[in-house]
């Protein structure tokens, strides 16, 4: 079972010792070095000795599992491992700089950078739940930042993998985890609901703009417990300034059922993405917490909430996309644009979660300085907005999964793609160029699109008029 | 070693034709046979002289409870399981029924135990279907991975060094490690009579010096395979079965 002690200077599987750079509860971590791999590294060896708690092993396992098949800049890539048999360690890249922990002096932060950081969190736990895991212990301090600005995000002992056993399962009769950003439903062991990871994205949010924890501190399973169902006070209470939007956001987030929450992150980075377009509910103008007959009767009545089958993480995925149509109101023809509502329409009728974003692109001249108003003194801008608000109307859509965007490009197939890329967006519709004449000066921008994008492409066409002529 | 590890075939000649072909695509070097070669289908006696040769060309295999009833009247089975063994037993040439009897009940490699079925007392034949039971068997079991099949339903057990039993149903084509800390009991799907709701034929990948399986599915000619259950004048329920695979 026990190995030679870790020591700098130790070699285990190529791997060098070099310096000890943390010692937790759990593990310890040392920088190492490998030939052939140029990436700095980060060894972490799990506490392990008779008599301690079996968690450091069991969350030993899940890490050893999981971060192997995890892939992408949101995570740190996985280097190796080693098992109890002789010493059990995993060699990870090590991430430079420190993890958001180090941010809580600054706290409260403005609103803006809280803003930034979120859309970045959000967008590599959107990355991690596509990949199948849900996290289950993000906070401060298992969140870091490459110089590319991406987030990373680091511990995955606490982490459930929808495609491998989980082995927390069985292991605690309490829930395993860090109380304050602990979503309620971990409370009654939940573990394969990505949701809970929104929850604990909503806290950090709360904690950061306002300086307070939504739920305190307690570690009491009772004081946790508390979150079954009493909602937090609104951050509004606490400041006054607080924007509307990110009230929305963060009280959207911290709701009790899951079901209530962001259906996905890539949803909740979007909306983070685009405050200016966050529908605002009865939560953003909230000053005070639930009534005590709301509290009482969600308290008293846990026995008849509604049962829930095992989730599937992808499934939950993918039944919550975000849909983009590109419209492209100068040149499709009516008959085009009616075609695409009606492929929309199809989409969001089978996946209720789904939300569509409708973009249309004001071209830029490459030399003329292009002025927001026509020569009508008409502003360009809102036109089209209101041109895309029409265009969407008759799909009826509840205004919470509806966002309209006009984009400023002079290339039209790449400001879409960009949007699509930093947007998460999942399926794109967009119109085939009838005119012939001006595809062949101008080049399609449907053809560049669904060359080029990270997602699925629908290219539309008009129905077929009667045939045989 | 990449091991190929089959169980509950059946004497399904489509279905485990299907999954032999499979395993030798993924690079198999060595078969496993965790028992009931016959039984429910109609190529019995194909069945047992392909398994027969694999044997002789190194393959592991253990004794399952059709198999068993081929030699013994006292094993007790439903009726239309016991039509099945009736019509079996007497397509079975002396060679085919005395191979069947003398295979053992279990058989352990390194650390692996290969059984038909839950190995705290492999001639009860119980079944492994829950964690309490799962539990049973690798308490019982000295070996560190257990194989074993009879329920027709895949699942991946493991115990932790204090007790703890976990219970997965296997996500198909995702290789998982079985950790050297625990204990492990890999119950395979049926090759020749799925009962999970799927009707691809069942079996598994494991690799030795990974430690990982990988439970696959492969899709075969069912409509063959009933037909021939039905010509045979075997109960046709077990024709039915196949294509929706409960």
């Amino acid at each position: 079972m026990a190995g030679p002690p870790i020591a700098p200077g130790a070699v285990i599987d190529g791997f060098t010792i070099g310096e000890q750079v943390h010692a937790g509860g759990m593990a310890t971590l040392w920088t190492a070095t490998c030939p052939g791999i140029d990436v700095p590294l980060l060894i972490k060896v799990p506490r392990i000795s008779e008599g301690e708690d079996p968690a450091a092993i069991v969350s030993f396992e899940m890490e050893q599992m999981i971060l192997p098949r995890l892939s992408g800049p949101h995570v740190p890539q996985c280097f190796g491992s080693g098992d109890f048999a002789r010493q059990a360690y995993v060699a990870m890249e090590r991430i430079p700089g420190k993890t958001l922990y180090h941010r809580l002096d600054d706290l409260p932060l403005p609103y803006e950078e809280a803003r930034v950081l979120g859309v970045r969190i959000a967008a590599a736990l959107a990355d991690l739940h596509r990949q199948n895991v849900i996290h289950h212990d993000l906070k401060p301090s298992s969140v870091m930042f490459r110089d590319t600005d991406k987030a990373v995000l680091i511990d995955f002992g606490l982490s459930h993998h929808n495609h491998l056993p989980d082995l927390l399962q069985e292991e605690f009769r309490l829930p395993y985890g860090t109380a304050p950003y602990m979503a309620p439903e971990r409370l009654l062991g939940v573990r394969d609901d990505p949701r809970s990871d929104i929850f604990s994205l909503g806290v950090l949010l709360y904690f950061f703009t306002t300086g307070e924890r939504p739920f305190g501190e307690t570690e009491t399973l009772r004081g946790m417990r508390r979150r079954l169902w009493r909602d937090p006070h609104p951050p509004r209470k606490l400041r006054a300034d607080y924007p509307p939007w990110l009230q929305e956001i963060v009280l959207h987030c911290l709701e009790i059922e899951p079901a209530w929450r962001y259906p996905t992150a890539a949803q909740l980075a979007f909306d983070l993405g685009n405050p200016d377009q966050v529908k605002l509910t009865g939560r953003a103008e909230r000053l005070k917490r639930d009534p005590l007959t709301t509290v009482w009767r969600r308290r008293f009545n846990r026995g008849v909430a509604i049962p829930r089958a095992k989730s599937d993480v992808a499934a939950q995925l993918a039944a919550s996309p975000i849909v983009m149509v590109a419209l492209d109101f100068t040149d499709d023809s009516q008959s085009l644009t009616d075609a695409m509502r009606v492929i929309a329409e199809q989409v969001l009728a089978t996946l209720p979660s789904a939300r569509l974003a409708c973009v249309n692109v004001l071209k830029l001249g490459r030399v003329t300085i292009d002025r927001t108003l026509d020569e009508e003194g008409k502003n360009k801008h809102i036109e089209r907005m209101i041109a895309l608000q029409h265009w969407a109307q008759p799909l009826k859509l509840d205004e919470g999964r509806l966002t309209v965007h006009v984009l400023e490009a002079i290339d039209p197939a790449s400001a879409i793609l960009e949007f699509a890329v930093v947007n998460q967006v999942d399926r794109i519709v967009i119109g085939a160029r009838q005119n012939s004449f001006m595809r062949s000066l101008l080049g399609s921008v449907s053809s560049k699109v669904a060359g080029e994008a990270p997602c699925t492409v629908t290219v539309v066409r008009p129905p077929r008029v009667a045939a045989g002529k | 070693m990449r091991l190929a590890i089959f169980a509950d075939i059946h004497a399904n000649r489509e279905a485990f034709t299907a999954c032999l072909d499979a395993a030798r695509a993924q690079g198999a070097e060595r078969m496993i046979c965790l028992g009931d070669v016959v039984g429910y289908g109609a190529d019995p006696e194909w069945a047992v002289d392909t398994v027969m040769s694999l044997v002789e060309a190194g393959a592991l295999i253990v004794r399952g409870n059709h198999d068993n009833a081929i030699s013994t009247s006292a094993e007790s089975m439903n009726p239309v399981a016991q039509a099945a063994i009736e019509w079996t037993r007497g397509r079975l040439g002396e060679a085919q029924r005395r191979f069947l009897a003398e295979l053992p009940f279990t058989r352990s490699e390194g650390d692996h135990l290969y059984v038909h079925s839950e190995a705290s007392d492999p001639p009860r034949w119980r079944y492994v279907h829950d964690a309490f039971s799962a539990g049973r068997s690798m308490q019982a079991a000295d070996a560190q991975i257990t194989f074993c099949g009879h329920i027709h339903q895949p699942a991946l057990y493991s115990m932790s060094a204090t007790e703890k039993i976990t219970s997965f149903v296997p996500v198909t084509g995702v290789p998982v490690q079985l950790l050297r800390g625990r204990r492990w009991l890999a119950v395979l799907g049926s090759v020749g009579q799925p009962r999970d709701g799927n009707p691809a034929a069942a079996f598994a990948m494991y690799e030795t010096e990974k430690r990982e399986i990988t439970y696959l599915r492969v899709a075969y000619d069912i409509a063959t395979a009933a037909r021939k259950i039905r010509d045979n004048g075997l109960p046709p329920f077990l024709a039915d079965r196949l294509s929706v695979g409960r």
